[in-house]
């Protein structure tokens, strides 16, 4: 039972209200949309060692990602074959060798199959070998790129290299910043909830007209304290972070945007708020031993500001934080942030994200309130039936394409409409595992 | 000035009294140059500087903090928070007024509101004072809260 043709809902740059507002479309969003796409899970050094696991959802769907026994990452429902118990809580743990079910003590190899029922005696004849629950946990498609754990919970679709296509290079400079070519998470993610639609979030990832409008109270602020202070000697970290966001309009005109096919893209093609960070010589030094100088440099100058990885997941490589936006409901969406500690860089490159999350992207952030106002705002606003459509139109020509990569001015809203064009394309039914088995 | 532990704690409540009122450039007057609000986001979080963190912020941070509540762009401002503090009695932890260092342990219950949304936080505020001046002063202000890690909407106020 589907709502309506989602392409009626998607036309010329502009975007029915309803994608924003309607029940029966958000729980289209979970049942297709979320199982169409590969769907960041988390990171594998969350899980380190065999039997770590990390459970969190994938759309409405709770899943537990785990460390199997030959050293890979496999994600798995979150579900009981037996009686539905969740068979561990959201977050982090280890189960050893095998889960336990902690209701009726079914046990399961990490992988998900079945190990062992107890009172086996009373199934004899009971027809279990055919039942549902003889599957074990079911799996779900997983791929592992670069330490970046992805799931497809649809049992066929498009491959992950189909997906992902060049977007991929996003994740290739977080992960060569480090020396190393390694990643760390870096503690929890911050969890800040917000009152409307997840896809207001991805929408502002790309949207470079409104930092000097929305941010003028904070990046004003700082700008001004720094200014009245008389502006000498080396600016302080905080002041290095937050005075890009006053950046003119200009500036992020001429960054650029790109664009990949499925919904992914990123801004700052040629330089970024990102670009002018202060790099300490023990790193840039253990950068060049490690990539020799010219690699050591094209790696550093790429400063991509955000990129979308369609449907929910935002990265900011030069930064090395990470953003997901769990959709709840068609008004609630949680918001997780994630820093890294690049492998074999000094302390100091991890304090500078760790700031930034904190006074970016939280809940205690002078920046993140006003932008979670502008959602607010908007949730209420689109309640308004009489107006029913919301615009994208900023240099839009009838006939844009997204299936190409393409470079685009920075102040178009083209990759917004990038990501509608693949909400359409990715909201058609998926195959689920119960259709394979009928 | 010699400082009592009935001064610690007198400061304690007026620190927070000041804020109910909205007192916000004389509740930064109460910092130490080098004073620092901390809002920790794990359980026993070691180094706030290499992990997320709620708050931890120095004097140009709450600075920009306080300028930005009173800015006529200040969109999530409009309208205005409030809150209140409930403090139990604070504990006097270190008493040291030849080193001119103290610290002080309360338990409290914090409501911020704004328009028609009431958000409760429960949790520890432990300050580090000093002398400075003869004038107590905060080094540190540690809220623990007994849900750091749990969503949180906006915070827009201190607690
Ligand atoms: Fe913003």
């Amino acid at each position: 039972m589907t709502y309506a043709d989602p392409s009626d809902l998607v036309r010329g740059g502009e975007v029915h209200r309803d994608l924003f507002v309607d029940q029966k479309l958000f729980d289209q969003e979970m049942s297709n949309l979320f199982a169409n796409c590969w769907v960041y899970v988390g990171h594998e050094s969350q899980v380190p060692k065999r039997g770590d696991y990390y459970a969190t959802t994938i759309g409405s769907q709770p899943v537990i990602m785990v460390r199997q026994k030959d050293g890979t990452v496999k994600v798995i429902y979150n579900r009981c074959p037996h009686r539905g118990v969740q068979l561990v809580n959201e977050g982090h743990g280890s189960v050893g060798p095998m889960f336990r079910c902690p209701y009726h003590a079914w046990t399961f190899n990490t992988d998900g199959s079945l190990f062992g029922v107890p009172v086996k005696d009373g199934y004899k004849e009971s027809g279990f070998s055919e039942s549902c629950a003889s599957h074990g946990i079911e799996g779900v498609a997983t791929h592992v790129y670069r330490q970046f754990v992805f799931a497809r919970l649809a049992r066929e679709g498009i491959g992950f290299e189909e997906f992902f296509g060049e977007s991929l290079t996003t994740i290739d400079n977080m992960v060569d910043r480090s020396p190393e070519g390694r990643l760390e998470v870096a503690g929890a993610p911050l969890r800040y909830m917000h009152y409307c639609n997840w896809k207001m979030l991805v929408d502002n990832q790309t949207d470079t007209f409104h930092p000097m409008i929305a941010h003028e109270s904070s990046a004003g602020t700082v700008r001004k304290i720094w200014e009245e202070s008389g502006a000498q000697g080396p600016k302080p970290m905080v002041v290095e972070v937050v005075l890009p966001f006053t950046a003119k309009h200009e500036f992020y005109v001429e960054m650029g945007i790109r664009t990949w096919p499925n919904g992914h893209g990123h801004t700052g093609t040629k330089y970024s708020i990102h670009s002018d960070y202060t790099l300490p010589k023990e790193y840039t030094d253990a950068m060049e031993a490690a990539y020799g100088a010219e690699r050591a440099e094209a790696i550093l100058q790429e400063a991509r500001h955000n990129t979308v990885y369609f449907p929910n997941m935002t990265m900011k490589g030069a930064i090395q934080t990470l953003r997901l936006f769990k959709p709840l409901g068609p008004d609630r969406t949680l918001v997780e942030s994630w820093v890294f500690r690049l492998a074999g860089a000094p302390d100091e490159l991890l304090e500078r994200s760790a700031l930034y999350n904190r006074l970016i992207n939280s809940p205690t952030s002078i920046v993140g309130h006003d932008d979670l106002e502008m959602y607010e705002r908007a949730q209420q606003g689109l309640k308004v039936s009489a107006t029913p459509w919301v615009n994208y139109q900023r240099e839009f020509h009838p006939g844009e394409r997204y299936d190409s990569t393409q470079l685009w001015s920075g102040q178009s809203e083209v990759q917004m409409r990038n990501q509608y064009d693949a909400w359409v394309k990715f909201m058609k039914p998926a195959v689920s595992g119960e259709e394979v088995q009928a | 000035m010699t400082v009592t532990k009935q001064d610690l704690v007198d400061f304690v409540y007026a620190e927070a009294r000041m804020l109910d009122e909205r007192r916000f450039e004389e509740w930064l007057t109460l910092f130490a140059e080098d004073g620092i609000y901390w809002m920790p986001l794990h359980h026993d979080e070691p180094n706030p500087k290499l992990v997320t963190t709620l708050f931890h912020e120095d004097l140009l941070l709450l600075k920009t903090r306080v300028l930005r509540l009173m800015g006529e762009r200040t969109f999530s401002q409009q309208p205005a928070s409030r809150c209140h503090h409930l403090l139990q009695a604070p504990m006097v932890d270190r008493f040291d007024p030849d080193a001119g260092e103290f610290s002080t342990w309360a338990s409290f219950l914090y409501t911020e509101t704004r328009a028609d949304e009431k958000l409760f936080y429960t949790g520890w505020v432990m300050h580090d004072l000093v002398l400075i001046g003869g004038e107590l002063r905060i080094k540190q202000k540690k809220v623990q809260l007994i849900d750091c890690d749990a969503p949180h909407r906006n915070l827009q106020l201190f607690m």
